[in-house]
This record gives structure tokens, C-alpha cells and sequence, in this order.
């Protein structure tokens, strides 16, 4: 029987008791829900957007092995170089030997969520290779040791002061100052000469098109700039999933992804990249790479329903929306996504009984699907792992029926038994009336339900009892 | 070489792993694109749009004319004090400087003439302005087009504090795909382009808005109306 | 979704009250029987149903779901609609139940089914179109979304327009009126501390509101909601919508 985690509860109850996170993610998860819904003032606007990204995303997903081999041809016509990785290992070390035959010690990173997938950087540094982030809210969490709690806002978390703190100690000849603009100024200074010295630069990517044999990659700070236009290597690393038809579709996800995430029109920048620098160009990559990674999304796309998941922008608008993930923040979710899509990915990527313990963690309250700007419906998928994870459909999912309880299996027989009935729910909700009060708030189930509520009170009359002598009819 | 060997192989085999497992899967149907329109509903013009959603992020827009163009510009590197202006000689724009300069000058033309390998210093740490060309801009998004070029290379609108951006009316696109069909940009694309759609900025802090992180803090742009 | 597919007023209505209602609430659901006659519709209320089956495939226990779908499907055999004083149980059998069945041989019947399925407000605003005079003193009320109601159902304003036609009820909106209150069903009891830390939440801002009674269409809502002011003590009374208007515009003749 294989070890079932359950490291989520614990994390969950520990982050609901941390004031601080309560009210940092509270403040600016409603200002996202708020720049969002100003973003999107024409519902059917909002409507059709969606439907075409959706579109964009499934044309691309069933067409997925012939645009990848068109992306890879495309890509090595305009002189980058392609690789392909099974495993987040495989992956690793394709980087590293790229790396070592470049004599790179050091690689200044533009955001990418799939490193993290990766554990790249600790990877890198364990091989003798500094791996620097770039990105401001990477940058911050990287001085302080810990994963990003957000997928496009890492370091939210934190507070201003405590990142003036964190400055003050980790930066030379930094003194404190908890002004945003002071601390971002300190941070371009640093990172100024990092993207000057450093060997090699790395980037995840947004969208890479197929037609063009071009990688578009968006930033608002211009460290994706920075990292990939200054070092004479560039590598970038992208799920299998990420591949799009035609160059103009990346428009529509472009306009979904930023107008839902952060409430802007677009990132200050998009970045194309079609080709390392040319004969007679001054600056650019000379090399530049991408490396494919599975890792686990081909089991994924194998199965139908599922394979709806791989629409993702990662764009963070279900986080954003979401009423679990603002109370206890992304470290509770204990694997490299948090919020909804990390419910969908995690347990399907680490595997169920890893992961799976996340799966419960949703009231499927259904925000989440409501505002996917790509119309994956998170919540109908959180349902169909949960099923999954007790009684498996053939090989869909890792880890499937880790999950299955025989306690609960005797829980749900007896139900259906007594609900399927219509005279044994009669019978059984009879004795509920008649004893149901007296049961104690301190037996399972009714001791969660009380520790924050009273007692629901069993009614001493059923309704087809004072139906039937009001006079409504039965059929 | 047998690592060599060993390593193509093993790379070769993940290739052919991931593309098999992705030809087996189930077959689902090619659906058609979903209609759209970019910014259908509303009746601003392009370039009200493009000025509103550009100045909307702290971007400056400074209306000119073709024979007035120098001249603002003089004016705009004297309002923020630059003291030196990265240029591309080989460019029109670099030309008509040249000639402007060499009647009335003006702060130091710095001209970027050599790989970055040799001006990282410079570049990195003594620049004030830098000025470049653009191929248009997209009204739906707020957003320049820039395409670097042997003559005007990429780090030209990215490291220097200051960008200034030379934008002709004329060249303004509906959207992102009026602009790749009319510039035929999905025809062997130039190695990097870019949509630009104002300074540099982050909210990373709490949520803050600040300005000028990596990239420029300020983005001026000399808008040729005529 | 249609609103309103029916040609004219229905003649007889079906009642679907919830397994909810039946053990915890009957008087609420009492008020909706009353409601939909007052409106102008007999109602009959089947004895052979029990429960739509949610609780069981939230938590993916499917053939369990199915089984218990079967016994609502045969108790409703009249070509009436089905009207149901709960978005949550009325999006588990309109939106649900064809993927229960999907690729079984009864998927056209259960489609059908799903077909006939409304919930009590949207019926009442848009197929009854209901009129109703307050008949109440002056009252501040509030009200809370019910996620499946808003999300499965559409039903968002039909609620708020029913207590705005009220002349003597103020209503005041809360803040985050339409975030989830925590119940999830078993959702509060496999995680009750992030289920606690929602409800105290939606509690808070329901009193911040000043207001004497909080509505909702859902009894599973409402008895998360008004247990968790009850324990705190918090000086609102938590109602179904139906029970609410009911008593505003008069308890008619039994």
C-alpha cells in the first residue's frame, strides 16, 4: 500500500493561522479580482475572447505531435538548436551539458515556472552552476531561500518592510528602506550586472509558434529582455503543450492572459524570438536552445478529459479567484503549482498519492472555471481526479486509487442503499428524526462540523408528512 | 565518442517516446477557430486608443511632424537632462542626426557600431537615452512594434534609461494580426522582434506599481502625425 | 441557458424539496410549495424521491451517484417541470446527471429529465413571473450567492430582483456576497479549519452589513451560514429566500 501523504492539511491549518499571509493575499487577490473585472467591462467580449482562446489552445493540443515536429523543424531552420527531455532529469541534465560545453559557471533566469518543476536552480548550483534570478519577485524569494507562492507574483507573500529587511542583510552596502520604488531600484543595480557578466541566460516560454518557428516570451520587467538578448548563450525550456498553430494566435492568449492575471491590456514586453544573432548583428545569443519537457504531460494528454487541462496560460486568474488559495497562500500546496490548476497538475504529475491530498482542498465553489480565461473546467476536473484517485480508469492517472478508503467505501454503500430506496430513506430518516439530536458534537464528522457551528438540528417532521396533511399532492 | 553517442541517443529516444505517446492518444476533433474581433465594440479611432492605452501606462507621447522632428527631440533630451543619446548611425534616423548634429550639436551621440561585447561598460552604465526606429504600433494593446536589426540592435530600446521611439501614424495596425499579415511577419521573421507598450515596470512588492525595473523607466515617443 | 422554454404558464409543477430541506428545513420547503401556488401553478410532490446524489459524485463515488439518480429519475414521470428550492441540487441534475450517464443507453432519458429541471427563483421571475406586495414592516436584509446556484444554474439577479420588488425591504449588499461561504458539502468536514476560516469570514461581513436577516436560495448555505451565527452569536437570523417572501407578502389561506 503506498505511503499517502497528507503534508496539505497540516500546511493549510499553519498558513490559516499566519495573520500576516491572511492579509497580505486577501488585499491583493481582491485588487486582482478587481483589475480583472475592469479589464473585461462587455460580458460577451469576455465570452468570445475566451471561446477563440480556446480554440487556439485545442486546435494546437489535437494537432500536438505534427506542430511539435513542424515547431522543431522551423526552429533548427532558423538556427536553434532543439532538445528533447522525457524526465524533469533528462531535462537537467540536457541543460547542464549545454552549460559545460559553453564553460557557463553562471545563468541569469527569466521566470519560468517549469524550471521550478525542474528544481533547476538547486539542481544547477549542486553541478557548479550559479543559476540567478532575474525577475524581482524571483530575485526576493531567492535571497530568502523559499519557493514562489504565486505563479506570476512569487514573492506576494512578503511585505515591503520585510523585503527592505531582507535587502539590507543580503545586499552590500544596502541600508533599509521599505519604499517599493527605493527597493526595485536596488534590485536593478544588482541585477544590472548580473545580466552583464553572466555566462548564460535562461527563459521559460509563453508561446512558441509553430509556423514561424519563433518563441514568444512576455515580461514586464524586461529581465526576459535582458536575459535573452546580453549573454552569448540562451536556453529555453518549455512544456510539450506550449506549442501554437500560427504566430497571430498569440494575440488572443496574450490578450487573456495579462487582461486576467494582472489586469493589464499586455506585458510592457513581448519578446520574439526567431533565430540567435545573425552575421553582422551586434548583440543577441549566438547559440540558442530550447529544450522540450514531458514530464508527465503526455499522460495527461492521453486521456480525453483531462487533456482539457493542458489549455493552460498560466495565467493565475483561478488562483486569483480562488476563496482557498487566499487563505492559506501557494507554499501550502506543497508542489511546484499552487491554487486550482496545481489540484489539476500536481496530483497528475507527482502522482495521487503524493499529491492527491490537495484534491479536497476545493468547496467547487466553480469561480475558478468562471474566470480560466481558456475555459478549462478546473473545478469538473477536480471531481473526475477525486474519482480517480479511489477508483482508477485503466492507467489515466498516477498513483490512481491510492486514495480508496475502505471506511469511506462502507460509508457511501450504506447511503446509496438507504437514498436509492425510497422506502428505506423513509425508514432511515424516520430514526434520524428520532435520534439524531442526541447524537454528541464530539463523534466524527459532527465534531469538525461543530467546531465553528452549532448542531443542525434534525426537523421532528418529514415535509411529505406536512405535505400530505396540507393537501399537496404525491402524483 | 561514446558519450557522444549515448547522449544523442538517449535524446533521440525521448524524442521519439514523446512524439509516439502523443500520436497513440486518443483522436479528438480539430475544431474551427472561435470568431473574433479585437476591441469590436467600441468607437475610439486607433490612434486615440493607442494613445490612451500607451499614456495609460506612464508611456510619453509627444506629437511632432516630419520637419519638426529634430527639433523635439532636442527638446525632449533637454527635459530630461540626457547628456548623451545612443543612436544607430546606419539609419535614417541616425543619418538625419548626424546632419542635424553636425550643424547644431547637441548631447553626445553615442553610436552603437560595435558587437555589445565591446561597449557592455558603456552601454550597461553610462548611457542616458537611447532612440530607435519602429515598424508601426498595434491600437488594440497600446503597443510599439520594434524590429532589431544589424543596424539597430536589440539592446537599443531595452538598456538605456530612456527610450525614445520614432512612431509614423501612417503604420498604425488594428491588432496583432492586421500587423503580421500587413508586415508579412510570419514570413521568415527577423531573429528578434518586439511589442513594446510602455517603460519597464513591476508589481512584485505587495502589489505596487513601480516603474524602471530592468528595462526603461521612461518611454518617450516622437509621434509623426503628418 | 433558456429561461423560459415553456409555451405559457405550466398548469402543474412538480416539487423536488432536497434531502436537505426534508431533514433539516421542511418549513422552508413548505414555503415554496406555497410560493409557486400563490403564483398559480398546482404542485405535486412525488413520495418516491429522496436525494439528487451530489454528496456521492462530488466525492467521485460515481455508481453510487448513478443508483440513487436512477430512484429521482422514475419518481418524476409526468412531462412537468421540476422545480427545486436549491441551485446546488438543481445543477447537480441539470448539469451532472447527462455526464452520470454519459454513454449509457438512458442518456436520452435523462436528458429529457435534465430538460424539465428549474430552480424555485428563476421559475418563479422567469416562467411564473410572480408578482409580489409586501405586506412586512420595514426590514434590511442581505443576501448570500449560492456558488452552484450562480455558477450551474445562471441564477444570479433573480434572487436580488425578487427582494428589490419588495417595497419595505432595504436590501444591502456584503461584502464578497458571492464568494463561497465554505459548506462544499463534505468540503467541511474533510477540511474544517479552511471551511471555519470561510464561513467566520462570510459571517463577518454579513453583520457588517447591519442587517437583521440574511437570505439564500440554498439550505445547504444556509445551514452552514446560520450555524456559524448561531455559535457566535451574531445578531442575524439566516432564512431560504422562499420562507422569507412568503412571510412578507402573507401566509395565505393553508
Amino acid at each position: 500500500m503506498t505511503q499517502v501523504s497528507h503534508d496539505f492539511e497540516h500546511a493549510a491549518v499553519k498558513a490559516l493561522g499566519n495573520q500576516q499571509l491572511r492579509t497580505n493575499f486577501r488585499r491583493v487577490m481582491t485588487g486582482l479580482m478587481a483589475k480583472r473585472a475592469a479589464q473585461f467591462p462587455d460580458q460577451d467580449e469576455l465570452q468570445a475572447l475566451r471561446s477563440r482562446g480556446a480554440s487556439i489552445k485545442d486546435r494546437a493540443l489535437a494537432k500536438l505531435p505534427e506542430l511539435l515536429v513542424q515547431l522543431e523543424q522551423n526552429l533548427t531552420a532558423n538556427g536553434i538548436q532543439v532538445h528533447w527531455a522525457e524526465t524533469v532529469e533528462e531535462g537537467n541534465k540536457i541543460i547542464l551539458d549545454i552549460l559545460k560545453k559553453a564553460s557557463a559557471r553562471s545563468i541569469i533566469k527569466g521566470k519560468s515556472m517549469v524550471s521550478e518543476e525542474m528544481h533547476f536552480n538547486h539542481f544547477l548550483e549542486e553541478n557548479g552552476v550559479a543559476a540567478l534570478e532575474s525577475d524581482l519577485g524571483e530575485y526576493i524569494i531567492q535571497l530568502a531561500g523559499e519557493g514562489p507562492s504565486h505563479i506570476v507574483m512569487p514573492a506576494i507573500h512578503k511585505n515591503k518592510g520585510e523585503i527592505g529587511k531582507l535587502f539590507q542583510e543580503k545586499i552590500d552596502g544596502q541600508g533599509f528602506t521599505d519604499d517599493p520604488d527605493e527597493l526595485t531600484a536596488a534590485a536593478r543595480r544588482v541585477l544590472r550586472q548580473m545580466f552583464a557578466n553572466a555566462d548564460a541566460g535562461f527563459s521559460g516560454v509563453n508561446y512558441a509558434a509553430a509556423d514561424t518557428g519563433s518563441l514568444v516570451l512576455m515580461s514586464n520587467e524586461g529581465n526576459g529582455r535582458m536575459s535573452t538578448h546580453l549573454p552569448k548563450l540562451h536556453i529555453a525550456l518549455m512544456g510539450v503543450e506550449k506549442v501554437i498553430e500560427r504566430l497571430e494566435d498569440a494575440a488572443p492568449l496574450i490578450s487573456l492572459a495579462c487582461r486576467s492575471a494582472t489586469g493589464q491590456a499586455i506585458t510592457t514586453y513581448v519578446n520574439i524570438i526567431s533565430g540567435p544573432r545573425k552575421a553582422g548583428e551586434k548583440d543577441g545569443p549566438k547559440e540558442v536552445h530550447l529544450v522540450l519537457l514531458d514530464n508527465g504531460r503526455t499522460k495527461i494528454y492521453n486521456d480525453p478529459e483531462l487533456r482539457v487541462g493542458l489549455r493552460c496560460i498560466r495565467c493565475a486568474a483561478c488562483m486569483n479567484h480562488c476563496p482557498v488559495y487566499t487563505r492559506i497562500g501557494g507554499h501550502a500546496y506543497q508542489y511546484t503549482y499552487p491554487g486550482p490548476i496545481g489540484e489539476i497538475l500536481n496530483p497528475q504529475m507527482q502522482g495521487i498519492e503524493k499529491a492527491g491530498d490537495v484534491l479536497h482542498a476545493s468547496s467547487l465553489c466553480g469561480r475558478c472555471s468562471e474566470v480560466c480565461p481558456v475555459k478549462i473546467p478546473l473545478h469538473e476536473l477536480i471531481v473526475r481526479l477525486r474519482r480517480e484517485s479511489i477508483r482508477p480508469s485503466g492507467n489515466s492517472v498516477k498513483g490512481g486509487g491510492s486514495r480508496n478508503s475502505s471506511t469511506e467505501n462502507v460509508i457511501w454503500f450504506g447511503w446509496k442503499t438507504m437514498y436509492a430506496s425510497p422506502l428505506l430513506y423513509r425508514w432511515g430518516t424516520w430514526w434520524l428524526r428520532k435520534i439524531g439530536n442526541l447524537m454528541p458534537s464530539s463523534m466524527p464528522l459532527l465534531k469538525q462540523w461543530t467546531s465553528v457551528r452549532t448542531k443542525p438540528q434534525f426537523a421532528s417532521r418529514s415535509i411529505y408528512d406536512l405535505a400530505r396533511e396540507r393537501g399537496i399532492r404525491d402524483e | 565518442m561514446i558519450w557522444l553517442v549515448k547522449g544523442a541517443s538517449a535524446m533521440s529516444n525521448a524524442r521519439s517516446a514523446i512524439l509516439e505517446r502523443l500520436r497513440k492518444a486518443p483522436k479528438k476533433p480539430i475544431p474551427d477557430l472561435a470568431p473574433w474581433t479585437p476591441y469590436a465594440t467600441t468607437t475610439e479611432s486607433a490612434k486615440d486608443r493607442f494613445c490612451r492605452l500607451m499614456k495609460g501606462v506612464n508611456g510619453q507621447i509627444v506629437e511632432t511632424t516630419r520637419a519638426d522632428l529634430v527639433a523635439t527631440l532636442r527638446q525632449v533630451l533637454t527635459d530630461k537632462q540626457a547628456k548623451n543619446l545612443l543612436y544607430a548611425p546606419n539609419t535614417d534616423i541616425g543619418r538625419t542626426l548626424d546632419a542635424a548634429w553636425a550643424t547644431e550639436p547637441g548631447p553626445q551621440l553615442v553610436a552603437y557600431d560595435k558587437p555589445i561585447e565591446d561597449m557592455k561598460a558603456v552601454m550597461v552604465n553610462d548611457i542616458d537615452a537611447g532612440i530607435t526606429s519602429t515598424m508601426g504600433a498595434i491600437a488594440d494593446t497600446g503597443s510599439l512594434i520594434v524590429w532589431p536589426s544589424a543596424d539597430e540592435p536589440r539592446l537599443m530600446s531595452l538598456v538605456p534609461p530612456i527610450h525614445i521611439a520614432v512612431l509614423e501614424s501612417s503604420k498604425m495596425f488594428d491588432s496583432f494580426p492586421e500587423a503580421v499579415a500587413k508586415l508579412s511577419w510570419n514570413k521568415k521573421p527577423p531573429g528578434n522582434t518586439l511589442l513594446i507598450s510602455g517603460p519597464s515596470k513591476t508589481a512584485d512588492i505587495e502589489g505596487i506599481l513601480c516603474y524602471g525595473v530592468h528595462g526603461p523607466k521612461q518611454l518617450v515617443i516622437l509621434f509623426i502625425t503628418d | 441557458m433558456s429561461k423560459n422554454p415553456l409555451p405559457g404558464l405550466p398548469d402543474t409543477v412538480y416539487y423536488f424539496p432536497t434531502c436537505l430541506v426534508d431533514l433539516f428545513y421542511p418549513e422552508a420547503g413548505m414555503a415554496g410549495i406555497e410560493l409557486l401556488q400563490r403564483a398559480g401553478t398546482k404542485v405535486v410532490m412525488p413520495g418516491q424521491q429522496s436525494c439528487c446524489g451530489q454528496p456521492a459524485r462530488n466525492c467521485g463515488y460515481y455508481e453510487e451517484a448513478r443508483a440513487v439518480a436512477r430512484t429521482q429519475l422514475a419518481a418524476f414521470p409526468k412531462n412537468w417541470p421540476i422545480v427545486v428550492p436549491s441551485g446546488s441540487c438543481a445543477g447537480m441534475m441539470k448539469t451532472h446527471y447527462p455526464e452520470l450517464f454519459k454513454g449509457m443507453p438512458e442518456l436520452p432519458e435523462v436528458q429529457a429529465f435534465c430538460d424539465r429541471v428549474y430552480e424555485l427563483t428563476s421559475f418563479l421571475v422567469h416562467v411564473m413571473k410572480i408578482k409580489l406586495v409586501d405586506k412586512g414592516e420595514p426590514v434590511k436584509v442581505t443576501w448570500h450567492g449560492s456558488c452552484h446556484s450562480m455558477r450551474e444554474m445562471g441564477v444570479v439577479e433573480e434572487p436580488k430582483d425578487l427582494l428589490r420588488s419588495l417595497s419595505n425591504v432595504t436590501l444591502v449588499e456584503a461584502d464578497y456576497e458571492k464568494e463561497c461561504c465554505g459548506f462544499g458539502g463534505t468540503f467541511s468536514v474533510r477540511l474544517p479549519e479552511i471551511s471555519a476560516a470561510m464561513v467566520t469570514d462570510k459571517i463577518n461581513n454579513i453583520a457588517a452589513t447591519g442587517a437583521t436577516q440574511v437570505v439564500s436560495g440554498d439550505m445547504g448555505c444556509m445551514m452552514n451560514i446560520s450555524g456559524a451565527m448561531k455559535k457566535a452569536k451574531t445578531p442575524v437570523k439566516g432564512r431560504h429566500i422562499a420562507e422569507f417572501l412568503l412571510e412578507r407578502i402573507g401566509r395565505g389561506d393553508a
